[in-house]
């Protein structure tokens, strides 16, 4: 408090308070009418009556067994997805470790340039990113031609339309989502304790082991996080990559809502949002670190 | 020996460059394309060199209108996003009051949240409520607010909380009002935050997808047409519009960053 305002500290209080609220009100009340409401909305949708349907209207019945039901029929997108999500989170963290490294330690002038290089790819529409890595994995394409030559691929084997393309456009569309934390994470760290370690005969290798990724650690945490839980809902990728046989828990999702089975889709969307707690708060328990939430 | 000292220091140099270079190769394929002439039109191979993409990138019906629907919705999003969002991004640094806490999670939840929960829990929302019909421009307006807010809050109130506020003390101390120092120091310096959070709310917005597909009706967007048209035949114009954002994009950092080196220098 300043001397020239003349409020008593309980007056003060009291309109520091009104403030506050005043300010947040409006963004508030907007993401609790369009983001809360709705998650509210969504579990009741996913009791109503299956049998129901647009035209006729939804009664609400309690109907758990939606859940099963959805789980029963869908088990296996529901397994993909999060396999998918976890392959291409784990393909992020080995490529974009070295990129987000060089770039805190080995950039020097560069470092600005290098992280807008990370970043000016995904300034291009998502889909039409996307429908170019179509084109790549082609199958007459060269990337099919180099892995069959490689005997990667059997030779009238495919990679479009598999798995491997799908995980392929996750791993893509989703590195920078890797890439920045680690580069926030790495580049806090105090390069005097890097010598530290040379100095006390630790060779470049344990050094890295003992002190780098440790203190790198809250980077792979929210590294990994924000590349895994878009990509377990994604659907765009398994549609323009995949095929029939490769359809994520998103795909399916987006196709009962379209169809208009709001129910079953319900459902699903709600246990793909409480497995992803759940395997979040694990693996935030696990890695030990609750200062990033 | 020297040699392999030399590989070894740049090896994770190298792998870096590699990774930079993997992650161009599709926009390569992207601006290649735009030059295409392909051979018909159910094929999506490079087959001889042409302008006329370039000449006429509204040759596709709906192209150009999906973009323009795009860019309005961007624009009010925005300017939606950036207004609430700068809001709170204040209230959240410079008062102190109870639910904050509860404030912040109510801000993290969104960003936490996979789309296709979002997008399929705003759609149960407006079909419950009896507005299945009317989803279009508005209710894709209303969805782009809701998830590019929390993305305003963030970066605003970095900025907020990197600047030092006994700047404002000072400028009340030198007998400025409230309002004087509001707005001739504290604006001033958070100003550059709240730009790039619109530049990042507009990115975010024009460039969705998931969110849009479930609220969007009969309405189209870019992203949707892109969507429509590759269960079809792709136009090859949908590759100018991607060369054309990833140009402007880029040229919008370069800007903003030789501006900042300007500043620098100056102070």
């Amino acid at each position: 408090m300043t001397a020239q305002t003349v409020v008593t500290p309980a007056a003060g209080r009291q309109r520091r308070w009104n403030t506050a609220w005043l300010l947040l009100l409006p963004g508030g009340l907007w993401l609790t009418a369009f983001f809360v409401v709705p998650l509210f909305q969504l579990v009741a949708t996913s009791l109503y009556d299956p049998s129901g349907s647009e035209e006729l209207g939804y009664a609400m019945t309690w109907s758990w067994s939606n859940y099963g039901d959805a789980i029963d029929f869908y088990t296996g997108p529901l397994v993909r997805g999060f396999g998918y999500a976890a392959v291409a989170t784990l393909l992020c963290l080995v490529i974009g470790y070295p990129l987000a490294y060089a770039i805190a330690f080995k950039a020097g002038r560069w470092k600005n340039l290098m992280l807008i290089l990370v970043i000016a790819p995904f300034f291009t529409s998502f889909l039409v990113r996307t429908l170019a890595w179509k084109l790549i994995l082609s199958d007459n394409g060269f990337v099919v031609g180099v892995a069959k030559t490689l005997g990667l691929v059997a030779d009238d084997g495919r990679l479009l339309a598999t798995g491997v393309a799908v995980v392929a456009g996750l791993t893509y569309n989703f590195l920078p989502f890797m890439v920045l934390p680690l580069y926030a994470s790495l580049e806090k760290i105090d390069h005097r304790l890097i010598e530290a370690a040379g100095d006390l005969y630790a060779s470049p290798v344990q050094g890295f082991r003992r002190v780098t990724l440790p203190l790198s650690m809250p980077g792979v945490i929210a590294g990994t996080l924000l590349t895994f839980i878009p990509s377990t809902g994604d659907f765009i990728n398994a549609q323009l990559l995949g095929d029939t046989t490769t359809t994520m828990i998103g795909n399916v999702i987006q196709s009962r809502f379209e169809v208009g089975d709001y129910p079953a889709a319900a459902a699903l969307s709600v246990t793909l949002m409480v497995l992803i707690v759940i395997l979040v708060s694990v693996y935030i328990r696990r890695a030990g670190t609750e200062e990033l939430l | 020996m020297r040699l392999g000292r030399w590989v070894s220091d740049h090896a994770v140099l190298a792998v870096a460059l590699a990774v930079l270079a993997y992650t161009f190769l599709p926009i390569v394929i992207v601006v290649l394309m735009s030059f295409n002439q392909p051979a018909s039109r159910a094929a999506y191979t490079f087959d001889a060199f042409t302008l006329n993409n370039w000449k006429n990138p509204c040759g596709p019906e709906g192209l150009c209108s999906s973009l323009v629907t795009s860019i309005q919705i961007g624009v009010l999003a925005t300017v939606g996003a950036t207004l609430l969002g700068t809001l709170m991004a204040f209230a959240l640094v410079r008062q102190r009051f109870r639910g904050r806490s509860l404030a912040n999670v109510l801000i993290f939840l969104p960003m936490a949240s996979p789309e296709v929960v979002m997008g399929a829990s705003l759609l149960a929302l407006f079909v419950a409520g009896g507005l299945g019909g009317l989803l279009g421009f508005w209710t894709i307006l209303i969805a782009h607010i809701m998830f590019c807010l929390s993305f305003v809050v963030v970066t605003v109130r970095a900025r907020l909380q990197g600047m030092d506020s006994r700047l404002e003390q000072a400028a009340m101390d030198l007998y400025a009002t409230e309002s004087q120092a509001f707005w001739k120091v504290t604006f001033p310096i958070v100003f550059p935050g709240i730009l790039s959070a619109a530049l990042l709310a507009f990115a975010l917005s024009f460039d969705d997808f998931i969110i849009t597909n479930f609220n969007s009706g009969q309405t189209v967007t870019f992203p949707m047409y892109v969507w429509g048209a590759a269960q079809r035949d792709i136009p090859m114009q949908i590759n100018v519009v991607g060369t054309a954002m990833f140009v402007v994009a880029v040229a919008i950092v370069f800007l903003s960053e030789m501006l900042r080196r300007r500043r620098e220098r100056v102070r």
